[in-house]
């Protein structure tokens, strides 16, 4: 029986990686999950790009205040010692190197790190917002996303063709069906879904996967 | 005696407001720091052929009923009236709604222009026009779409693009509240694009929740100037 990871199953996977005080800035959508899937031993900063920094995760029903918000236009919830600040001084934090972690969607990555989150083909209105300044300011970028399209074409690719958000930028992938880790001499597979082998993998991946004896399963 | 700042109404704030002005609009998305009555008195008084630099192009009315159940006006608006003849920003249209709202329809018609905009580099462009800069260089956008036609430049190593400044006829703000000097103070994440744009226009109009006496606002948490504040309507929630 293959396993295919929800979306909350894999930010909760991807959050796993971030490092205790560290700060980290989730993107639009399966990315900002992130926010409320922490322990409540581990202290992490959240910073929005809309101007806050510290914020404790997603509001639930009930609790919204549309003045107190993350940059997907979601309610969040205040946490002491959270502080806001103007759109300038939230980029000169990201592209100054501050940010420790960016977790973001994409549309593609390619096996050298490059990354497509923002246009696809048919709507060409469709903004990057703040994806560019994420990509190429924050220390490390990782990337949750399904594996494949809908109709199995790979995501993860030699060459993107959507357009670039940056370029050489990706660190980390978690997929759906696996973890990945973007290397100088290519991806590397790190772990894999339960009941996937790595060639099932590969079969769904077009750049030529690493693969060590390191390979396990998925652990939460 | 200072000069009266304070206007009665949103209609009175924007009625000079003219055809072909550059006009800035502050917050961020569809809600949270938008100077929503500004905006509709934007669309009320007609002005054409605009050119809108705000970070997010707006949804229609009935697409912000998706995020608030009775619905609610942006910047979106402007666009269905058919105000706009080009927008400056980072998110003209959003990936997670349908391609209806007004700006990404005209756009699609051919019927008006988009500059899209890393967001950071926005801000930036907007701060270096406040600040009487001639621009700066970044690595946002190197190897994409946005470096097509910039000048480039090696710094330590690294590849730069040169961005230019972005100023304004008019920016159109919100402020949680402003005394009657024009000091200002914002409210949680709605302050984000509001101080920038409101430092690089020649006539900045803030709508705020509040209107105070001279003195009131204690002045260690003042976030903008008196100075970059010509013209202020009360709105109270």
């Amino acid at each position: 029986m293959k396993t295919h990871l929800d979306e909350q199953t894999i930010a909760l996977r991807a959050a796993k990686e971030f490092e205790d005080g560290s700060t980290v800035n989730l993107g639009y959508g399966m990315p900002a999950l992130c926010a409320n899937l922490i322990a409540e031993d581990r202290s992490i900063f959240f910073q929005s790009e809309n101007g806050v920094l510290g914020y404790s995760g997603l509001a639930t029903d009930g609790q919204k205040d549309f003045e107190l918000i993350n940059a997907s236009d979601q309610p969040i919830m205040p946490a002491s010692g959270m502080c806001f600040f103007d759109s300038a001084a939230s980029f000169d934090m990201i592209r100054g190197g501050h940010i420790d972690t960016v977790v973001l969607g994409a549309y593609q990555v390619s096996e050298t790190g490059d990354l497509a989150n923002w246009g696809r083909p048919g709507r060409p209105a469709t903004g990057m917002g703040g994806g560019m300044d994420l990509a190429v300011g924050a220390r490390k970028v990782i990337v949750t996303m399904l594996h494949t399209t809908k109709d199995k074409k790979a995501r993860i690719v030699k060459k993107c063709t959507y357009p670039l958000t940056a370029r050489h930028c990706v660190s980390m992938i978690f997929t759906d069906i696996a973890v990945m880790k973007v290397t100088p001499r290519g991806i590397l597979l790190k772990e894999v879904a339960p009941g996937w082998t790595a060639e099932e993998i590969q079969a769904l991946t077009e750049p030529r996967l690493l693969i060590t004896g390191d390979l396990k399963e998925i652990e939460l | 005696m200072a000069i009266n700042k304070v206007f009665s109404c949103p209609d009175d704030a924007v009625a000079d407001i003219f055809d072909g002005a550059t006009v800035m609009i502050g917050g961020f998305g569809s809600f949270g720091g938008l100077p929503v009555n500004l905006i509709v008195a934007l669309a009320n008084q007609g002005a054409k052929n605009l050119t809108i630099i705000a970070n997010a192009g707006g949804v229609s009315f009935e697409l912000t009923k998706r995020i608030k159940p009775e619905g609610y006006q942006d910047i979106g608006i402007l666009f269905e009236k058919g105000q706009v003849k080009k927008f400056i920003g980072s998110m003209p249209a959003l990936g997670g709604m349908p391609p209806t709202a007004p700006l990404e329809r005209l756009y699609n018609e051919g019927k008006m222009l988009i500059e899209m905009v890393p967001q950071g580099t926005l801000a930036e462009r907007i701060r270096s026009g406040a600040g009487g800069l001639g621009g700066f260089y970044t690595t946002v956008g190197v190897g994409t779409v946005v470096d097509a036609g910039k000048e480039r430049k090696i710094i330590n190593g690294k590849e730069y693009i040169l961005e230019l400044p972005l100023t304004a006829d008019f920016a159109l703000i919100k402020a949680h509240k402003a005394d009657n000097l024009g000091n200002l103070v914002y409210r949680g994440t709605a302050r984000c694009f509001n101080p920038v744009m409101a430092m690089a226009a020649k006539i900045t109009i803030v709508e705020v929740d509040k209107l105070v006496e001279i003195g009131e606002l204690d002045p260690e948490v003042i976030v903008t100037p008196h100075i970059f504040v010509s013209r202020i309507v009360e709105v109270p929630l």
